[in-house]
């Protein structure tokens, strides 16, 4: 019994310790956007509140929502030219995954990103957006080239999952999801991603490995869908809201968790009403962000993301 | 379409509906045996060769040599940050998983020697919540990397995982990019990192530090895979998979691991291979 109480103790304490930690944190610090700030206050006290199950459901629905913008509608917005770059250099061009360079803010990124579609053949051509092993390796090219030419780098993720397909696996999916943050970790370039809509699991962390971590106000990501999460613990895909409010993948949690860096706001009710708004937004977010990582020495620049992503992670001892 | 990605495949368990064999007859060729006598033959089948499961401190047994293993963090145990809750709490989940295997989470580490080779083992355990990954883990595998980078000695790593653990939702995929850093430091420090798949080694675990070893040794017939048959099948309803779809003998036919190795000559090859690891010929 009194082990019990001591480990209860100690997880309390804890956890309270990385709260203050997170409180630390700079929660869209310097976003220039007029009108923002009553906003910005209602964000932050809804991740004092634990947002019910319909709550948490109703993000999952807007992050999943058709009209929301997809990476190239960003891209069109926050660019100011683009120069899309296509193949893995091996085998194929894997069109779930887009990428290339343009100019942001005046000098040259290189961006890569999960792409869906709306249209029913562009949606099959882009496989909803689930990439294979070459996706990945065409992200993988993209960094390499940014690194050695001193590109800042910008990830927009947004997937249900890498494919869980039959060529998928054998080219070898795991590995180059694992090869993926690998690359993006070593990057001596900076590096920021931002989760715009799904953040499915290991296909999405692969492009997460960055400096900034940064999630839409509607985005969610999670270490399975919660239709998978219900399936196999409540055996039944229909008790997604349920797996929904137990995966807590909402951007407020996941900030609360300290898993992602700042939250991005979108236009009222969600980026689909606005894809102008949303994508100002989205570039003043990622701005400010590069400016934070970019006045970092690389080295020190490196060392601290491999110590952000190496004390990820609530354990007792 | 949603429904069909579910890449964490951890306790899937036993079909509903498939009767339960008894965990020492053979599912290849339905032999029984007493326990000793698997023991002995390293849980090999001795009539068809069939790997059965070995727990963790058994791979230890089996690797190290004699009492050379000396476990560390072994009082790290998992919280329960998301306060999960599905039909029961993650909470006594990992209460039982306690009681039942007498580990304290998925993964047991420490210094070993291998044939006279000084390593870092880390192994894992599937009968611990299906070897699932979630920030114990994490931290046990980042540690034996620490440790191994600190001595500049290989870390042996032996998998058997479903994924990440699902219960504690997104800090459970962050021990994936977590994980993947350690093995960053680790070819930082130039120490080898000699990753063992034994069956299954799938989702989370495989999209992070198993695939990233110098080398890959996989055991006869485990399950490597992100994403494992029976959901590859929903998404592609009507092709049949090939019959050894997912499997060691596959992914070495397209490349993904160095070899297959049989138990029986597991330490002897890791014997080896640690030996031409070894600075300057040891």
């Amino acid at each position: 019994m009194a082990a019990e109480r001591t480990q209860g103790a100690v997880e309390q304490l804890k956890l309270r310790e990385r709260l203050a930690k997170l409180r630390d944190l700079p929660l869209l610090r310097g976003v220039g956007v007029s009108g923002e700030m009553a906003r910005l206050q209602r964000q932050i006290d809804r991740i004092g509140a634990a947002p019910t199950e319909d709550e948490v459901w109703q993000e999952v629905e807007l992050a999943r929502h058709q009209d929301r913008p997809y990476t190239l509608d960003y891209v069109e917005r926050m660019f100011e030219d683009f120069i899309e770059l296509h193949g893995d250099r091996a085998l194929t061009d894997d069109k779930a995954i887009v990428g290339g360079l343009g100019r942001f803010n005046g000098r040259t990124v290189a961006l890569v990103g999960h792409q869906k579609a709306r249209d029913i053949r562009e949606r099959v051509d882009r496989n909803y957006g689930m990439a294979h092993p070459e996706g990945y390796r065409k992200a993988m090219r993209v960094m390499e080239l940014a690194d050695r030419h001193g590109f800042p780098f910008i990830a927009l993720v947004d997937t249900l999952g890498a494919y869980p397909g039959v060529k998928a696996e054998q080219h070898g999916q795991g590995g180059w999801l694992a090869r993926c943050q690998l690359q993006m970790i070593r990057l001596g370039i900076p590096t920021v991603s931002c989760i715009i809509g799904e953040g499915g699991s290991g296909g999405a962390v692969a492009l997460a490995v960055a400096d900034r971590v940064l999630m839409q106000e509607n985005s969610i990501y999670s270490v399975i869908t919660p239709e998978g999460c219900a399936s196999i613990l409540w055996r039944d895909a229909g008790e997604a809201k349920k797996a929904a409010a137990a995966l807590k993948p909402d951007a407020a949690h996941c900030f609360q968790l300290g898993v992602v860096d700042a939250v991005v706001p979108e236009p009222p009710g969600g980026a689909h009403n606005d894809h102008d708004a949303a994508a100002r937004l989205l570039a003043a977010s990622l701005s400010e962000a590069l400016r934070d990582v970019e006045s970092l020495d690389p080295v020190e620049r490196r060392r601290l993301r491999h110590r952000k992503f190496r004390d990820m992670g609530v354990f007792l001892e | 379409m949603a429904s069909r990605i579910d890449v964490s495949i951890q306790h899937r368990g036993p079909e509903p509906e498939q009767e339960r064999k008894h965990p020492n007859t053979c599912p290849s060729c339905h032999s029984h045996y007493k326990d000793e006598e698997l023991e002995a033959n390293l849980r090999v089948c001795p009539q068809c060769g069939h790997h059965f499961p070995v727990r963790a401190r058994e791979r230890v047994i089996q690797l190290a040599d004699r009492g050379t293993f000396e476990e560390v963090d072994g009082d790290l145990r998992s919280a329960d940050p998301l306060e999960f809750f599905d039909l029961r709490a993650y909470k006594e989940r990992l209460a039982e998983a306690e009681v039942a295997t007498g580990l304290g989470d998925a993964m047991i580490a420490g210094a070993a020697v291998i044939e006279r080779r000084p390593c870092e083992l880390a192994v894992m355990d599937f009968a611990f919540m299906g070897g699932s990954m979630g920030s114990a883990v994490g931290e046990k595998f980042v540690r034996a990397s620490e440790r191994a980078a600190a001595r500049r000695v290989p870390l042996v790593c032996v998998t058997a995982s479903g994924g990440a653990r699902m219960q504690e939702g997104i800090l459970s995929l962050m021990q994936l990019p977590k994980t993947v850093a350690a093995v960053d430091e680790l070819r930082e420090a130039r120490a080898a990192l000699i990753s063992v798949m034994t069956h299954p080694t799938t989702a989370g675990v495989i999209a992070s530090f198993a695939s990233l070893g110098d080398v890959i040794v996989a055991e006869p017939g485990a399950l490597l895979a992100f994403t494992g048959p029976r959901v590859v099948q929903q998404t592609v309803k009507g092709e049949k998979l090939p019959d050894d779809f997912g499997l060691a003998e596959s992914n070495q036919r397209f490349g993904h691991v160095d070899a297959i190795i049989p138990r029986p000559e597991l330490r002897p090859y890791l014997g080896r291979l640690l030996a031409l690891f070894e600075r300057n010929g040891g």
